[in-house]
């Protein structure tokens, strides 16, 4: 086999009859601006923490919105809180705010 | 859907499309990729039909792939279009054809723009007067090339050689029709047949004795998306996209694919030579693969023109058991011979995928 320096990756698609919204639906509720997120990384691009640790808010928010949270949720212990994303973020989502109400949905605060 | 659903989705999205007297312009990567395809269209119209083909060496880029990379401003790139139409202009031309999918998603685009706000479009206008002195009316009708040939296509039927019919067993050849996603998903309206159901190849495939195939994922893209290419990181979702098509389509048995984009073709064929060495799979029979053509080759091919003429021997995928199902007459020691018989390098042969 060659090597040509990328790969064949995973199928991304999702079965939509097997998604479960209803944690992302109590944090909309919460929440209302979960849904303004375009995924354009800014908040990533200017996190401190994401310097050093695998933590990427993007990433977050589009494996909640597509309910499958398990691989990514536990990298918000590594926020620091700081705001940095909150001040670039252009759908002025105030992320400092949600990071706290997804910790508390989706009990990442106590694991 | 219904059949009578369909030919009335089709009815509506009939495109006007001029007769004669077409100001033509290349596309930059099909003329590295398939070259000979272009000069195929050009012997068609003008030999063939005797249509009124003109085309300028001062075209240069459309900026298409700076622009969907965003490395150039949208200004910068309608400036650019600006001065396509300026040497259309000069040359006494109205109707403008492009040979490029992404050009013309970008005509399109550009078009819609500049009637959406008139006031971009005076100053583009005045920055193209600024940077070369040319002004430009802007064209009265824009066509792709395939709506050209697509539009010609019983005329061609006419002069066939060859029918799109296995001759070994009478059945028409099961085609996949691969439409470049800026022909019509962008403006529904401005392609045969809009983005549901594009008929500009199909037409062609079936005029010429062939038929089309429908698959899950017919409309899914090739896998080329600009960014996903060319950045090197993104190659495997560039690839992916392209294994989830010929996955798709791998139960279905088709004979040979027919795209009408400059990436498409190339995409579908390279990309059959990776999965082969990455994963040991093949998609056509005998550990060969699925034959790549583009809509110029497929004319050609009907027409009797000789393969090796219209760039066949080009393309990763072998094309001779295509050849041989529809009977084409070809000389194997001449494929590799350029033109007045200078021989030109000729490929080393892939490890996993047979080659004939």
């Amino acid at each position: 086999m060659i090597d040509f320096g990328y790969t064949l990756s995973k199928s991304g698609t999702l079965k939509i009859e097997n998604l479960d919204d209803s944690r992302f639906k109590a944090l909309h509720k919460l929440e209302p601006d979960a849904y303004k997120c375009i995924n354009c990384g800014s908040c990533t691009a200017s996190c401190s923490a994401g310097v050093f640790t695998e933590l990427s808010l993007r990433k977050i928010l589009l494996s909640l919105q597509r309910g499958d949270e398990k691989d990514y949720i536990n990298q918000l212990q590594s926020c620091m809180l700081c705001g940095k994303c909150m001040l670039v973020c252009p759908r002025g989502i105030n992320t400092r705010h949600l990071i706290l109400s997804i910790s508390k949905i989706y009990n990442t605060v106590d694991r | 859907m219904l059949y009578k659903g369909k030919q009335k989705i089709w009815s509506d999205y009939q495109k006007e499309i001029p007769d004669d007297h077409w100001f033509y312009v290349r596309s930059c990567i099909r003329q590295n990729f398939f070259p000979a395809s272009e000069v195929t269209f050009l012997r068609i119209l003008r030999d063939e039909l005797g249509k009124d083909i003109y085309e300028t060496p001062h075209h240069t880029t459309c900026g298409g792939i700076a622009y969907h990379q965003e490395c150039i401003p949208q200004e910068t790139q309608m400036t650019i279009i600006a001065r396509q139409f300026a040497l259309m202009t000069e040359a006494g031309y109205e109707n403008y054809a492009c040979s490029c999918i992404t050009s013309f998603g970008l005509y399109c685009e550009t078009l819609e723009t500049w009637h959406e706000m008139p006031e971009v479009l005076e100053r583009i206008r005045e920055n193209l007067w600024k940077a070369c002195r040319r002004e430009f009316n802007i064209p009265k009708y824009l066509a792709h090339s395939s709506d050209l040939v697509y539009k010609f296509r019983n005329e061609i039927a006419e002069r066939a050689k060859y029918k799109l019919v296995n001759r070994f067993t009478g059945e028409p050849l099961k085609v996949v029709e691969h439409i470049g996603c800026h022909y019509a998903k962008m403006f529904p309206s401005k392609g045969v047949g809009g983005a549901e159901y594009p008929y500009v190849l199909v037409g062609m495939a079936e005029s010429w004795g062939g038929n089309v195939i429908d698959y899950p994922e017919r409309r899914h893209c090739c896998g080329y998306g600009f960014r996903q290419y060319h950045v090197k990181a993104n190659r495997g979702y560039s690839v992916s996209n392209t294994h989830k098509k010929f996955e798709s389509m791998e139960p279905y048995h088709p004979d040979f694919i027919v795209t009408n984009c400059p990436g498409c073709p190339y995409f579908l064929d390279r990309w059959q030579y990776v999965i082969a060495e990455q994963t040991g799979k093949t998609y056509g029979g005998d550990g060969q693969g699925i034959p790549v053509l583009t809509y110029e080759e497929m004319a050609g091919l009907v027409l009797g023109y000789n393969p090796w003429d219209i760039g066949m021997q080009t393309h990763q995928i072998a094309v001779e058991p295509l050849l041989d199902k529809i009977g084409v007459e070809y000389d194997e020691s001449k494929k590799y011979e350029g033109s007045g018989g200078k021989p030109l390098p000729e490929p080393e042969f892939p490890m996993n995928i047979r080659c004939c």
